[in-house]
Parts: C-alpha cells; sequence; structure tokens
C-alpha cells in the first residue's frame, strides 16, 4: 500500500511558486499553483537532472532553471524541446496546513 | 527543405518543420560522423565523468526515420548553386532544393601566431573532447590560452580529474566580453582557490615543442612548459559556403529579423548567423549560445514555410564552473548603471540598466541554479522593455515576479 508523506507546511511555498523536497534519497518538487492547488513531481528534469525546484514556476507551468524545458507540473506532462519524457505525478492532500505527497511503493 | 548543420539549431529546425505540419522532403545534413548531440557538455561533463563519455545525443535513427527526416552524417557540402537550387556535395552528387537553411555553426578562432606543436589542440567536437579529456591526468601540466567560457570551463574540469593548470589571457581580466567585472572576480577567485594558476594581462609570442611537451614563449621572454596547451579563444562563424554562393557576409552569414538571408530561398540561423536583435534597436549580433541556436533553429523553419515572424527572444547563456553557475540574460553592455540584489547564499544579481532607465540585462552568479529562477524573470522583464524601480530591484524582499505584474 501506499504512505502519505508530510512534505512541508502549506505556508512554506508562496502561490505560484515551488520547493524541493527530499525524501529517502529521493527528490521531489511541490508547487503551489496561483489558485492555491497543491501538487507534487519528481524534482529532477527528465532531460538531464537539474533539480526542478529551482526553476520558475508560471500557472501551471514549471519551467527547468537550466534549459528551458517545461512541464505541466499538475499533468507532468512535457511541452516540447528539449524535454520529451513526462515527469512522474503524485497525489497531494493538505490536512491541518501540512502538505502531505502519497509515494506509491 | 534542405539544412546544412546538424547541431542543435539544425536539428530543431528539421524536428520543426515536421511540428508545423510541412509533408515534403527534409535532408538534414551533418559533417560529423556522430548522431547529432549537445555541445555544452564537452567541456563539463565529458571532461569530468568517471566513465568514457557517450556523446548525449539530440536526435536518434528512430526519431528521424519517424518523422521521414532524412540524416546523411559525415557528408561535406562543396556548393550551393543559387540559380539551379541545388546543393552540392563532396561526392559530386547533388540534391534540389525549394529552401535551405545554413546552420553551419561556428569553429574555434585559430590563435593567430606561429605554432609548432603537436601538443595543441581547440575543443569543438566530441572527438577532440575525448582527445583532451585523454590528457586531463593527475599531474599533468595543462596551459589554456584563453580566459573566456571554454578555457575556464576547461581549467575547472581539468583541475576536478587532477592536473595541474595555468590559463594564458591577453586581456586584463577573464570573461571580458559580455561578463561584468564583478561577477569576473568571484570566477577567477574560485579558479585561484581550486589551484588554477590564472594569468591575465600577458603577451603571447611562440608555442614550439620540446621534445613531449610544449614550450609556450611570452613576448617579455618568459617561457612556459605544458604537457597540452588548449586553445580557446572564441569562435568563428562558418560562413564559408554561404559566402561562395555570394551571400552577403559580415561577422556571420548576414539575414534580417526573419533570419533569411539576401536570397529568399536561403536562411541561415544559429552561431553562423548575425541577425537584427530588435529589442535593441535593431542592433546586429551574432550569439554563440545554446538556447538560441533551438530557438533559431525553430524560427527558421517556421519561416521557410512562409509564416514571416521576426526574432523577439532575448540573448541568455550560462555557464558551469565548479558548483558555480553563471546566468546572464540580455546584453550588458547596453547598460550604464549596474543595481544589485543579493540572493543569499553567496548568490546575486546585477541589473544593468540603460542611461534611460530601461532594464537591458542581467547577470548572476551563485552556487548551482540559485540565480537561474530570477534570471528568467528578469530576462521576461527585459523582453517587455520594462522600466523597473532601481529600489525595487535592489530589494530582496520584494519579488521580482511582482514587478512583471506591474
Amino acid at each position: 500500500m501506499s504512505d502519505w508523506i508530510e512534505a512541508c507546511t502549506a505556508d512554506d511555498i508562496d502561490e505560484e511558486d515551488v520547493m524541493r523536497f527530499d525524501h529517502e534519497g529521493r527528490t521531489f518538487a511541490i508547487y503551489r499553483s496561483p489558485d492555491d492547488e497543491f501538487f507534487a513531481t519528481d524534482g529532477l528534469c527528465t532531460h538531464e537532472h537539474i533539480h526542478l525546484a529551482d526553476g520558475l514556476v508560471m500557472d501551471d507551468i514549471i519551467e527547468c532553471p537550466k534549459h528551458n524545458g517545461r512541464f505541466n507540473y499538475k499533468t507532468g506532462q512535457a511541452k516540447g524541446a528539449p524535454v520529451c519524457v513526462n515527469l512522474r505525478t503524485y497525489p497531494v492532500k493538505v490536512e491541518a496546513g501540512k502538505v502531505l505527497i502519497q509515494l506509491s511503493q | 527543405m534542405v539544412i546544412i548543420g546538424a547541431g542543435e539549431c539544425g536539428v530543431r529546425a528539421a524536428f520543426a518543420l515536421r511540428e508545423n505540419g510541412y509533408g515534403g522532403s527534409i535532408t538534414l545534413v551533418g559533417a560529423e560522423k556522430h548522431l547529432p548531440y549537445e555541445r555544452p557538455p564537452l567541456s563539463k561533463d565529458a571532461m569530468i565523468s568517471e566513465e568514457h563519455p557517450a556523446p548525449r545525443t539530440i536526435a536518434s535513427e528512430h526519431q528521424f526515420l519517424e518523422r521521414n527526416i532524412s540524416f546523411l552524417a559525415d557528408t561535406a557540402v562543396t556548393g550551393i548553386d543559387r540559380k539551379a537550387k541545388k546543393v552540392i556535395f563532396a561526392n559530386g552528387n547533388s540534391l534540389a532544393y525549394d529552401k535551405v537553411l545554413l546552420a553551419t555553426g561556428a569553429i574555434p578562432r585559430i590563435l593567430p601566431l606561429a605554432v609548432e606543436s603537436k601538443h595543441c589542440t581547440y575543443l569543438r567536437s566530441y572527438d577532440d573532447a575525448l582527445a583532451i579529456r585523454a590528457r586531463f591526468q593527475p599531474g599533468a601540466n595543462i596551459a589554456i590560452i584563453g580566459g573566456g567560457f571554454i578555457g575556464l570551463e576547461l581549467a575547472a574540469s581539468a583541475r576536478k580529474r587532477g592536473a595541474s593548470v595555468t590559463v594564458l589571457e591577453t586581456q586584463a581580466r577573464v570573461l571580458m566580453r559580455g561578463v561584468p567585472e564583478e561577477i569576473a572576480k568571484i570566477i577567477a577567485a574560485r579558479h585561484a582557490q581550486e589551484g588554477v594558476h590564472l594569468r591575465c594581462g600577458i603577451e603571447l609570442s611562440g608555442i614550439s615543442d620540446n621534445d613531449a611537451r610544449a614550450t609556450i614563449t611570452l613576448a617579455d621572454g618568459e617561457s612556459l612548459e605544458a604537457d597540452l596547451v588548449v586553445i580557446g579563444i572564441g569562435a568563428t562563424p562558418v560562413t564559408a559556403l554561404a559566402e561562395a554562393a555570394g551571400l552577403e557576409i559580415g561577422n556571420g552569414i548576414i539575414v534580417n529579423e526573419h533570419l533569411q538571408t539576401d536570397d529568399p530561398a536561403i536562411f541561415a540561423a544559429g552561431d553562423c548567423c548575425a541577425f537584427p536583435l530588435s529589442i535593441y534597436g535593431g542592433r546586429r549580433v551574432r550569439l554563440e549560445a545554446w538556447r538560441n541556436a533551438q530557438e533559431q533553429g525553430t524560427l527558421a523553419a517556421r519561416n521557410m514555410l512562409g509564416l514571416a515572424e521576426p526574432h523577439l527572444s532575448v540573448p541568455w547563456f550560462w555557464s558551469d564552473q565548479y558548483d558555480l553557475g553563471l546566468q546572464v540574460s540580455g546584453l550588458a553592455d547596453e547598460g550604464s548603471t549596474i543595481i544589485r540584489r543579493d540572493l543569499g547564499d553567496d548568490a546575486f544579481i546585477l541589473f544593468h540598466l540603460a542611461s534611460d532607465g530601461r532594464l537591458v540585462a542581467a547577470s548572476g552568479i551563485g552556487p548551482g541554479n540559485a540565480v537561474a529562477r530570477d534570471i528568467r524573470l528578469a530576462e521576461m522583464l527585459i523582453a517587455r522593455r520594462a522600466y523597473p524601480d532601481p529600489a525595487h530591484l535592489a530589494a530582496s524582499d520584494i519579488k521580482l515576479k511582482s514587478l512583471l505584474a506591474a
């Protein structure tokens, strides 16, 4: 089965922003959308393994800080060159001000 | 459609032709025997990876097949017959075209000195990178001529592999072109801290061989010995084909804002072309940068299909040395005032404002990609020709994103 892991508190992330979350040797990116919803994806760009949390969030897009590869962080969809492999996404919920992500086993 | 040059730019153009609905024939001609690959890692990851580095390919055989793009590797183009609209190959064959894209790139500028040495080399291709990498050994004595990006990235890589490194630069400081002094100083200090011997303001008089080593002679009579001399003193656009075809040449193949040469059937894009930058009043520039190669390849493809879209992007590039990441957006030499914004963690950004207060460039340095996000936001402000309040730019607690909304 799967566990819900506490990644951060909701206040840790501004609206339309992202932060890095490391857990058991893996790295994730947690997003807060402009309409105040939370999302989570793998933390590294599928192109050259750059930390996406250093990138810029605009609407529902995260842009890699190095090569401008773009993904829709809500769906993980790669939006074109240089990225062609989608990002894995994870379920997120907010409970009592804490952001929890579900990592499948 | 024929695309000459199979680097970042040419490949993006080939793919973009298909993505924009073109159904006819596409031929992508590459001079090297490899599948198209990324060049940025050649001075960095390919030099320091533990294992033998494979070229980081941009496109696979499968992707070409899937898109019905004919990729010719190891193929030299010797001429363009504009009258007959044919590209001529070294083997005598020819290929008819409707439109041609010249994406021929740039090659290392040759040291204007008498060099009699087999221990001197330049970095351009993956094969060059392998040859240099093999000489970056613990205890080896490496001399690098040129304190620009390639020279400094190679210096960092050589140090990581345990070689001893001297960088020789004729200018008064490193990164004279395009990087403000405040940032160049930090990079220079970091190299010194890592044990690189950085020598600026020198004058070279010659390089010769002394058995197994090279001897570099300076104008003041001093000489230095090195097992390998790598020369990285800038790049020259590859324009011979365009020139022979009678196209207009300046510092690169001259194109208009649509990346079209003075022959409407021939386009040029990437490192080989000199194009007008609209955000700087049409100032003609030639950029040697990865993202520009991508963007112009894509744009040229669209314009080869008749879309007539202008190039509007803001120049942008990065360099990685040790754990330091440098990014520059815009042309810093357009600025007259510098505003500094500290980002913490030893990272900061310099905003370059023109005399009328317009934001024309931003350059930043910090660990990893610490400056990336704010440089990207600055780029958007530059593209909008914004006149941000200098006090807001300097105040780290005011989000740059909020200035975009203004």
